[in-house]
């Protein structure tokens, strides 16, 4: 019995590895492959021209350095936030504290246009900068790498905020303390032991920030105009129909990327500073001197109105009815236009029941294979469980318009002997590729619960006469519920809200929300735009709050 | 006559309306070991924070060398301080960790220093070692070199053997007030546990609800209690409820009187809490009756419980001198009385 049991288990543990590296590894492989092969077979064409090119040299440096500076940017502005909200009390601390991260409810292109409407050339901040000095045309241009970091700024600090407010409350307030009565001043003390301590942390949020950016396409591809970078570069070239080069750009992309990541692991060094955490984390300082505690409040408040700006510029635009805000600062006139439009017009629906249909079977999904690979690597401790895991984490670390295309190459040939058909074009592939990019996500969080499942319940289950699935399901799925919901919100939000993955794959039967939304954009329909943008944010909000819930 | 190095005077502290630290003053010779001892919520962490300046005191003063500290924060006290749970940085080497707190010195003299402190908790050659590989044993002896590295006036430690396994302790407690004795440093500790307080202090300070109970060697807490807590919190004994019947004479059961200890003198007809050691009560035909509810064997002695009525006296004797279910009669060769407080009749 064991013996038998124990080789179905090694069976069940292979199974997952091929089909992860089938649908993980396989296609970006075939990418590589085809950026070396030609009509004649091997060669080295491709590649010559694109070192030929200076335009492939520059967007490649362009696409290395925004990311290195949109890391530096959020963390500068995301980890001080995170010490004044964690470290100092002040009126309206807990509720600014939240409103804070509310950036993180806009999915990439939908902050994107809210910036478009709030600061671009013709948004309200323009109107009301030429209404005031009374001159023709806007005094700046929301275009190139300035824009780009604007919004990468504003949309990345969240990442360090989060992360560096979780490890404040984690430090052991004695260590601070220590530092104190060895006679270091607060100063000293963040340099010597804080930030120190907080080293996993900022690395975790930094990789987060230089992976997003690496991958961004929506600020690029709305803000860049003739400043490309390499996610746009590849999606021009494949649009142009010159498909060698997007091969080349997409290796080089996904090599650039796991490089980074690779590069990041070596700095951040093998030392262990897991801090032996037993003590009390530190509580927070109260301000004492009114006006300082009042200062610390009315900054804190304007700083969470600047933050919440592109939030309340959509819900306007999108009360405004077609050419009905010409030349005024803000819309004269408001209605649900828009909206009713986006319900009563099936052509108008159709975007958003498909966003919605695609993004639940691909978390369905998702989810499924993020509970198979926790049971295999976690209670089943299957040998092949390392790999399982590096091939779970993989889709995090390419771009999302590199497993594009590497799924549009992957499918679009018929070879079953070779693991390919032709998915291109039908209703499968969105949701497939949604399913690819959320496997880190979903697995991260349900396999970290299996990890804090307490093996000696089910055993307790299982002594009180509880049969194999009656376990499962009354004992191991209720435990499992948080890290599902946290895993299923977040694959959601990101299948819902996507644009990089579904401008390359989608199709007008398929077409997305923020297709749509393009589309909308491209005539001059910025109300019909707003409305779907709005939609999506309460979406994505609505998922975060479900899946946040204690 | 010189004044006392560390002088603590009134010090309160509260927190809303719950007093942690309540009026306390104490004093302690250069060079003294206090032990701080109490049960947990008592207030001697309260004490040691206020002396470290973690918190600031609502009202009373700290002066140390005729200096006073009250408005200083820890930073410039420099009170040296060996954490719980040791505090070491995590990200620092232990020799990177003891040369923490050196700051105005030069490269060489930083080292002299940290090896002269390692060397003396034993651990000498350990600078390049990551604080992680240490047992629980060499870590709080990296957090002790640590405090002490910087020669601070005070070094204050929180409970400083709890973490060790009990094997350990008594080893690590000798060894502990040997290195504390050489340096000579004014030395204040916090513990919950009698037997560590008497073995590494000089003096002990009990406290209870944020007040001082007393001050005293251990000798003096044990034979001398000056009230009821410290009587039934220092050593093993059992409670009575009694009447004064002389200066120190108590009756407590009718016509059972015994002989008795007081703290102060109290009029015939006190109401009191009487209370006995087990070693000072005799099994025998005479004193107080009652039943033997249970045995507890300790070796060649035992320890009997004795039900009284109203209460329930532990008494050790030889362990063959009465059996469970015996009535037998317990009489005390000594005993303290305290007045009883008005909230507990």
């Amino acid at each position: 019995m064991r013996f038998r049991g124990s080789r179905v288990r090694r069976r069940y543990g292979a199974v997952l590895a091929v089909f992860l590296g089938w649908i993980v590894v396989y296609p970006i492989t075939l990418v590589v492959v085809e950026s070396f092969r030609g009509p004649d077979g091997w060669t080295l064409v491709n590649v010559v021209g694109f070192i030929r090119d200076p335009s492939e040299w520059s967007a490649l440096w362009n696409s290395i350095w925004i990311s290195l500076a949109s890391v530096v940017l959020a963390g500068v502005i995301g980890v001080p936030l995170a010490f004044v909200f964690e470290r100092l009390e002040f009126p309206g601390r807990k509720v600014l504290g939240a409103l804070v991260a509310l950036p993180i409810v806009l999915p990439p292109l939908v902050g994107v246009i809210a910036f478009l409407f709030l600061y671009g050339e013709s948004g309200i901040v323009a109107r009301a900068v030429t209404g005031l000095l009374r001159i023709d045309e806007s005094p700046w241009r929301l275009r190139g790498a300035g824009a780009i970091l604007l919004v990468h700024a504003y949309s990345m600090y969240v990442y360090f905020y989060l992360f560096v407010r979780a490890g404040l409350a984690k430090i052991d307030s004695s260590m601070i303390e220590a530092a104190q009565s060895l006679g270091h001043m607060p100063v000293d003390i963040v340099r010597k032991v804080t930030l120190p301590l907080l080293k996993p942390q900022l690395a975790a949020a930094a990789l987060l920030a230089l992976m997003t950016s690496l991958g961004s396409f929506s600020a690029p591809y709305i803000f860049g105009g003739g400043f490309r970078v390499m996610t746009t570069q590849i999606v021009a070239s494949k649009l142009n129909g010159d498909m060698p080069a997007a091969m080349v750009e997409t290796t080089l992309l996904a090599t650039v990327a796991l490089a980074g990541l690779f590069l990041f692991r070596r700095f951040q060094g093998e030392r262990s500073v897991a801090i032996m955490s037993k003590g009390i984390p530190a509580t927070a300082t109260q301000i004492s001197q009114p006006i300082a505690r009042w200062g610390a409040a009315i900054i804190g408040w304007l700083f969470a109105l600047f933050l919440l700006l592109p939030h309340i510029t959509l819900v306007m635009v999108s009360l405004v009815p077609l050419n009905a805000w010409t030349t005024e600062i803000l819309p004269a006139r408001y209605s649900l236009t828009n909206y009713a439009t986006l319900i009563g017009e099936p052509e108008r629906l159709r975007p958003l029941l498909n966003s919605l249909w695609m993004a639940a079977a691909s978390t369905v999904a998702v989810l499924g294979v993020a509970l198979w690979a926790g049971r295999e690597i976690v209670q089943r401790k299957v040998r092949m469980r390392g790999a399982i895991e590096r091939l779970l984490s993989v889709p995090w670390a390419v771009p999302g318009t590199v497993l594009a295309i590497a799924l549009a190459t992957m499918f679009s040939l018929k070879a079953p002997l070779a693991g390919r058909w032709v998915l291109v074009g039908t209703v499968v592939i969105l949701p497939l590729a949604y399913f690819v990019r959320n496997i880190p996500i979903a697995a991260g969080a349900v396999v970290a619960g299996f990890r804090q499942l307490d093996p000696s319940l089910a055993e307790a289950a299982a002594s009180l006469g509880a049969g194999r699935f009656r376990t499962i399901w009354k004992v191991t799925m209720p435990l499992l519920r948080p890290a599902l919901l946290v895993g299923g919100a977040l694959a959601f939000a990101t299948a819902v809200g996507d644009f990089v993955t579904s401008v390359v794959l989608y199709t007008f039967e398929t077409r997305p929300i923020s297709i749509e939304i393009l589309g909308a954009l491209r005539q001059f329909d910025i109300g019909q735009a707003a409305a779907y943008g709005v939609v999506l944010m309460f979406v994505t909000a609505g998922a975060m709050a479900l899946g946040t819930r204690r | 006559m010189p004044e006392p190095f560390l002088q603590i005077q009134n010090l309160t502290k509260r927190f809303g309306t719950h007093a942690a630290a309540d009026d306390v003053s104490l004093e302690i010779e250069r060079g003294e070991i206090l032990a701080l001892l109490g049960p947990s919520g008592s207030g001697k962490t309260t004490m040691l924070r206020l002396l470290a300046g973690f918190e600031r005191p609502d009202s009373g003063s700290v002066q140390v060398d005729g200096r006073n500290v009250t408005s200083h924060g820890p930073a410039e006290r420099r009170f040296g301080m060996v954490f719980q749970h040791y505090a070491l940085f995590p990200h620092l080497n232990v020799g990177e960790n003891v040369a923490f707190g050196l700051t105005n010195l030069a490269k060489l003299e930083i080292q002299n220093r940290v090896s002269e402190v390692l060397d003396l908790v034993d651990l000498g050659g350990f600078e390049k070692r990551d604080v992680s590989s240490l047992s629980g044993g060499q870590q709080q002896r990296v957090a002790v070199a640590r405090a002490l590295a910087p020669n601070p006036p005070v070094l204050l430690l929180d409970e400083p053997l709890s973490n060790l396994d009990p094997a350990l302790r008594e080893k690590t407690r000798t060894e502990l007030r040997s290195a504390l004795k050489e340096v000579g440093i004014t030395t204040i500790f916090v513990t919950h546990e009698q037997e560590e307080a008497f073995a590494l202090g000089d003096v002990v300070a009990v406290l209870n609800e944020g007040k001082l109970q007393q001050v005293g060697p251990a000798p003096e807490l044990y034979e001398n209690p000056s009230n009821l807590f410290v009587a039934t919190f220092v050593g093993r004994a059992s409670v009575l409820r009694g009447t004064m019947v002389g200066i120190d004479r108590a009756r407590v059961a009718d016509d059972v009187e015994w002989d008795v200890k007081v703290a102060r003198g109290m009029v015939q007809g006190t109401a009191v809490d009487v209370v006995v050691r087990p070693q000072h009560l005799t099994l025998g035909t005479r004193g107080i009756e009652g039943t033997i509810t249970s045995v507890r064997y300790g070796g060649a002695r035992a320890y009997f419980s004795l039900d009284v009525g109203d209460n329930e006296l532990e008494v050790e004797s030889s362990i063959r001198s009465a059996a469970v279910g015996d009535k037998v009669r317990a009489t005390a060769t000594m005993a303290y009385a305290f007045p009883r407080e008005p909230s507990e009749a």
